[in-house]
């Protein structure tokens, strides 16, 4: 089996920047951004590293506002 | 849970608790025969987010509500969703009785220690020494009294079947905190009991700290005097 690769998206005007994701995920690879926006003015959540995902989702799990969904990344 | 953006501020704990709540709904399949009530307070606008049934209560009176529609409509999953200031101040009780007359209702309650929605007043779940609006020097025994504990008081009572206390602030707390409240929603739909499921939450807004570190003051300071875990689980109340 090898290794399973996941990928988030983020609903970007429903992110309020709390940064919870940032703080829960266990790869350190999402980010706020800092020179973006959102039509309400937060800054939101974004995934820094393509590869590195797992689609552990514990982002997912702990945004209080349901913005991520995490998908797994089909084998070629 | 819908698309409607919710109005919570960001990292508001009671965005994790819909959504748990909404995914637990989905899994027992009972979108449709699901009813809640929403109180005063912060979450009074949750029938904006959850595609169910929702009834709204006056300040504090949701559990008498509930007890009216469980009673009327004894197959449905009727629950209420209630604040420190509304279940453990102003219903207090309402709770206690709809609690002790036994009901087959499920009692959510978010506790914040905190009056969120009006601006961070002092609760009757606030701890001793911690700072808010009215209390600006720290809540003092000797003129605020003690902070209440009624996931304690809740299991002391005959008509309880499960009184448990969860948190949302890390994913395995949040992952127990869903068996917790499935467990608790199952066992009014089988007529156990009354069922009480305290969440410790954050109210970063109100305790102005950034919604990270407001999960580690709860961390620190809450959880020692509100432990985690379950305070009362009976296979069902001797009626």
């Amino acid at each position: 089996m090898g290794k399973i690769k996941g990928a988030i998206v983020v609903d970007t005007e429903r992110c309020k920047g709390c940064a919870l994701c940032v703080v829960a995920c266990p790869l350190q690879i999402i980010a706020l951004t800092t020179k973006q926006v959102n039509k309400k003015g937060y800054v939101f959540a974004q995934q820094i590293e393509d590869d590195t995902c797992t689609g552990c989702t514990s982002c997912a799990t702990v945004c209080p506002d349901g913005c991520i969904t995490v998908y797994r990344v089909k084998e070629q | 849970m819908n698309d409607n953006p919710m109005h919570y501020c960001p990292g508001c704990s009671h965005g994790v608790v819909h959504k748990l709540i909404a995914e637990v709904i989905e899994e027992m399949g009972m979108e449709n025969k699901s009813v809640g009530v929403s109180p005063v307070g912060c979450a009074v606008f949750a029938y904006n987010y959850l595609d169910i049934d929702w009834e709204e209560a006056a300040h504090g009176r949701a559990p008498a509500v509930a007890t009216a529609i469980k009673r009327l409509w004894p197959d449905r999953l009727v629950f209420t969703y209630q604040g420190d200031g509304d279940l453990a101040c102003i219903g207090t009780a309402e709770t206690i009785h709809a609690l002790n007359r036994g009901e087959n209702i499920t009692i959510i309650f978010i506790n914040n220690a905190i009056y969120g929605m009006t601006g961070g007043q002092m609760a009757p779940t606030t701890l001793i020494g911690m700072k808010t609006a009215t209390c600006p020097y720290g809540r003092d025994p000797k003129i605020h009294g003690f902070p209440l504990k009624m996931a304690n008081i809740a299991a002391q009572l005959d008509g309880t079947c499960y009184v448990t206390r969860q948190a949302v602030d890390t994913v395995a707390h949040i992952r127990k905190a869903k068996k917790a409240l499935r467990k608790a929603f199952e066992n009014s739909l089988q007529g156990k009991g009354a069922n009480l499921v305290e969440f410790v939450s954050t109210c970063n807004s109100g305790w102005k700290m950034s919604p990270d570190a407001s999960n580690k003051w709860m961390e620190e300071n809450m959880a020692p005097f509100y432990p985690l875990g379950d305070l009362k689980d009976i296979d069902g109340i001797q009626r």
